[in-house]
C-alpha cells in the first residue's frame, strides 16, 4: 500500500496560508485579544462581591430562588478557593468564543434550513468539526496565532459552532409548514417570514443550540489551557503536570460550578422562561396594564 | 370574480409533465398516468367561474385535488397548465412582488389547522395581514378589533392561540382573513378539524357573515352536507377532474353520474332542499271577483276542498272553503268578495329548508303556501311533493 502523505499536504497548506496571508491572522489576533481583554478586565476589575451579586440576580430573574441561592454559595466558594480571577478569565473566554460561534453558527443554520444543497455540504463538515479530537485544533491555532489567549479562543470557537448550526436548522425545519404557508398566503416577503414566523417559532431550538455551544466552549476552554489560554485551564493543566491532587480538585470544581451555572441559566432562557422571577413580575404587571388601557378606552365611549 | 380555464397541476416528473398531461387528456386515469410517467396529475382541466359575492364550494374526497386546486388560485402551488384570472387579470404573468401584493390585498386564506402564529396574541394574529401590508398601527388595531367582534372573540384579544379551543382558534383564523379586507376568501377545509357541534356553529357564523359582507368565497370541504348547506354552487371533484358543477338542489335532482348519485344518497335532503325547490303551481287560485259557482266547479275538478284567494298583485288574501262556496252558489252570490275568507292555512318563505316546514304540512284544507316578502303567493307545497323530493323521485313540475 503506497503511503498517502495526507498530513504532509495539510501541513504544507497551513504553511502556505501563513506565508500568503499573514496580515489576516494578525488582524484576527488583535481583534480577539481586545475582545477577551475587555470582557475579562470588566469581570475582574470590581471587587468579586459585585459580580457574585450580579450573577445571583441573573440567576434569580431567569430561574428562581433555588438557582439564585446555588449561584450565590457556589461563586462565594470559588472566591474562597482563590480561583476567582481564573474563573472570570475562563468565563470571559467562553463568552467571547460562544458569541462568535453563535454569530457564525445561527446564520449557517438558517442557510442550511432554506437550502438543501447547503445542508448536504455542511453536514459532513460539522461531523468533522465535532469529532476531531479537541487537541488537534490547538496545533494549527498555535501555528497561526502563537501561544496565548487567541489560539484558545479560535480553537474553542471552531469546536463549539456545530450545535448552533444543527439546532438552528432543525428548529427552522420543524416550524409548522402550514403556518409558513399562511404567511405566504397573506403575501409576506420571505425575509418577513424568516424574521416574524420561522425564527420566533424556532427560538426554543435555537436557544438549546446556544446552550450546547456554551457547554462545548467551556469544555474546550480548559483544554485550551495547554496553549496558554490562561484561566482555569492553566490551573488544571498545571495540576495535571505536577500531579497536584488538591489544585486539580479545586480547579475542576470551579469548572463544574461555572458549567452548571451557564447551563442552567441558558437552559432556563430556552425552555421555561415562565418559571423565572422576571417573567412572574411581568405577568403580574401585564393584567394591571391591560386593565388600565381598557378603562382608558371605556371612558370616551 | 375568479375565472379558471383548463387548470391543471402535475406533481413530480420534471420533463414528464407534458406527457402526463397529454395522457390525462386522453382519458387515462391517474394511477395509470403515474405508472407510465412517474408524475401525479393532481388537478386536470378544471374550468369554472366564481361570481363576485358567491360562496363557491369545491367538494371532493381526500386525494381529489381540492386542496391543490385552492392553492393554485393564489399560486401557493404553481399551475402546470391553464389560466387563472382574478377580475380579468391573468395570474401566471405576475412577478414575485406583484404576486405578494395580490395575495396581501385581494385574497386571504383560512386553513384547516388554523395556522396561527403561536407567539403572538389573538389581536396580533388578526392584524397579521395588515401588518404585512404596512398599515399604521392604530388603523390595523381598529380593523383587527372589528374583525374579532365579527367572529365574537373581542374579549379574548389578549390571549395566546394555545389558550383557545379549536373553534375559537378558527374564529381567529377567520378574523385574520376578514381584517385583511380582501374581497376574495379562500377557505381550505376550515371546519374539518372541529367537533360536529362547533362545526355547525361555525357554518352558521359563516352564513351570517356572508349575508352581511358578500365576499367572494372559495370553500373547500370533503363533507357534502356542509357543501350543500353553505354553497351557492358546488363543484364536485374526483381524481383531479371536475365531475359536476351546479347548485346543491340541482346536483341532488340530477346527479351527473353514478359516482355523484352514490355520493348524494346519504345527504340529508331535508336540510338541503328548500320550499322553493319543491313548490308547485297551485291548481286552483281564486280572486275576489270570481263567481262562487265557477270556483266550486274548478275545485271539484282538482279534487280539492279549498282554494287560495289572491288580489290583482297576487298577494295572498286568505282561503275560501268549498262548503262556503256551495252555500254562496246556492244563494246566487255574484262574486266571492272577502268576507267569506278564512285563515285556515300556513305559509313559508321560499328559502326555508324542508326540515323546517314538514311539521306544517297537511294540517289544512289547502297545501302549504309559499309567499315572498311582499306576501305574494309564489306556489304551494303539497305533502306529496315533499315526500317525492325526499325519496329522490324525479319531480315533474
Amino acid at each position: 500500500m503506497p503511503r498517502i502523505e495526507l498530513g504532509e499536504y495539510v501541513d504544507r497548506f497551513i504553511s502556505w496560508l501563513l506565508r500568503t496571508i499573514p496580515g489576516v491572522f494578525d488582524v484576527i489576533s488583535a481583534v480577539m485579544t481586545v475582545l477577551v481583554e475587555t470582557i475579562t478586565s470588566a469581570l475582574i476589575a470590581p471587587p468579586f462581591v459585585v459580580w457574585v451579586l450580579v450573577l445571583t440576580l441573573a440567576a434569580l430573574l431567569a430561574r428562581g430562588i433555588g438557582f439564585g441561592v446555588f449561584t450565590l454559595l457556589a461563586f462565594l466558594l470559588v472566591a474562597s478557593l482563590d480561583l476567582w480571577e481564573e474563573t472570570m478569565d475562563t468565563l470571559g473566554l467562553v463568552i467571547v468564543a460562544a458569541a462568535i460561534a453563535a454569530a457564525v453558527g445561527v446564520p449557517l443554520g438558517i442557510w442550511a434550513a432554506r437550502n438543501r444543497g447547503a445542508s448536504v455540504v455542511l453536514r459532513p463538515v460539522l461531523d468533522f468539526m465535532q469529532t476531531t479530537p479537541v487537541f488537534v485544533y490547538l496545533i494549527p491555532a498555535v501555528f497561526f496565532f502563537g501561544i496565548g489567549v487567541v489560539p484558545g479562543v479560535v480553537a474553542t470557537t471552531i469546536f463549539s459552532i456545530p450545535p448552533a448550526v444543527r439546532l438552528t436548522e432543525l428548529g427552522i425545519r420543524g416550524v409548522d409548514p402550514e403556518v409558513v404557508e399562511a404567511a405566504h398566503a397573506f403575501g409576506a416577503h420571505p425575509r418577513q417570514i424568516l424574521r416574524e414566523v420561522q425564527l420566533p417559532m424556532a427560538l426554543p431550538s435555537i436557544m438549546a443550540g446556544i446552550n450546547q455551544v456554551i457547554m462545548l466552549a467551556l469544555s474546550m476552554v480548559v483544554v485550551a489551557g495547554l496553549a496558554g489560554a490562561g484561566g482555569l485551564g492553566t490551573v488544571v493543566v498545571g495540576a495535571v503536570t505536577q500531579l497536584d491532587v488538591a489544585a486539580g480538585f479545586e480547579g475542576g470544581l470551579a469548572v463544574v460550578i461555572l458549567a452548571i451555572f451557564l447551563d442552567r441559566l441558558t437552559a432556563a432562557l430556552a425552555d421555561q422562561p415562565e418559571r423565572g422571577l422576571w417573567h412572574r413580575l411581568q405577568r403580574r404587571r401585564a393584567p394591571r396594564a391591560e386593565r388600565a388601557t381598557s378603562e382608558a378606552t371605556a371612558v370616551p365611549a | 370574480m375568479i375565472e379558471c380555464r383548463d387548470l391543471s397541476k402535475v406533481f413530480g416528473g420534471g420533463p414528464a409533465v407534458a406527457e402526463a398531461l397529454a395522457l390525462a387528456r386522453d382519458g387515462i386515469d391517474r394511477a395509470d398516468v403515474q405508472r407510465r410517467t412517474g408524475a401525479t396529475v393532481a388537478v386536470h382541466d378544471v374550468s369554472f367561474t366564481v361570481e363576485p359575492g358567491e360562496l363557491f364550494v369545491v367538494m371532493g374526497l381526500s386525494g381529489s385535488g381540492k386542496s391543490t386546486l385552492v392553492r393554485l388560485l393564489n399560486r401557493l402551488i404553481e399551475p402546470s397548465g391553464g389560466s387563472i384570472r382574478i377580475d380579468g387579470r391573468e395570474l401566471s404573468g405576475l412577478g414575485d412582488a406583484e404576486l405578494r401584493a395580490l395575495r396581501n390585498r385581494r385574497m386571504s386564506m383560512v386553513f384547516q389547522h388554523f395556522a396561527l402564529l403561536p407567539h403572538r396574541t389573538v389581536q396580533q394574529n388578526a392584524e397579521y395581514g395588515l401588518q404585512i401590508r404596512g398599515v399604521p398601527e392604530r388603523e390595523r388595531q381598529e380593523r383587527a378589533r372589528w374583525a374579532l367582534e365579527q367572529v365574537g372573540l373581542a374579549d379574548r384579544a389578549g390571549a395566546r392561540p394555545d389558550e383557545l379551543s379549536g373553534g375559537m382558534k378558527q374564529r381567529v383564523g377567520l378574523a385574520r382573513a376578514l381584517a385583511s379586507d380582501t374581497d376574495v376568501l379562500l377557505m381550505d377545509e376550515p371546519f374539518s378539524a372541529l367537533d360536529p357541534l362547533i362545526r355547525r356553529d361555525m357554518q352558521a357564523l359563516l352564513i351570517r357573515l356572508q349575508k352581511e359582507l358578500r365576499k367572494t368565497i372559495v370553500f373547500i370541504t370533503h363533507d357534502l352536507n356542509e357543501a350543500m348547506r353553505l354553497g351557492d354552487r358546488i363543484l364536485l371533484l374526483r381524481d383531479g377532474r371536475l365531475v359536476q358543477l351546479g347548485t346543491g338542489p340541482e346536483i341532488l335532482a340530477a346527479p351527473a353520474n353514478d359516482y355523484v348519485a352514490d355520493f348524494v344518497s346519504d345527504v340529508d335532503r331535508t336540510r338541503v332542499l328548500t320550499a322553493e325547490d319543491v313548490l308547485r303551481e297551485p291548481r286552483v287560485v281564486a280572486r275576489p271577483a270570481d263567481r262562487p259557482a265557477d270556483v266550486l266547479r274548478r275545485l271539484g275538478g282538482a279534487e280539492a276542498n279549498g282554494a287560495y284567494v289572491v288580489d290583482d298583485e297576487c298577494r295572498l288574501l286568505g282561503v275560501i272553503r268549498d262548503d262556503w262556496l256551495a252555500h254562496a252558489a246556492s244563494t246566487g252570490r255574484a262574486e266571492i268578495g272577502t268576507e267569506g275568507l278564512v285563515a285556515d292555512f300556513a305559509t313559508t318563505e321560499p328559502d326555508r329548508p324542508l326540515i323546517d316546514i314538514v311539521g306544517r304540512l297537511g294540517r289544512h284544507v289547502v297545501p302549504l303556501a309559499v309567499v315572498d316578502r311582499e306576501g305574494r303567493l309564489l306556489g304551494v307545497v303539497p305533502r306529496a311533493a315533499v315526500l317525492a323530493a325526499l325519496a329522490a323521485v324525479p319531480t315533474g313540475s
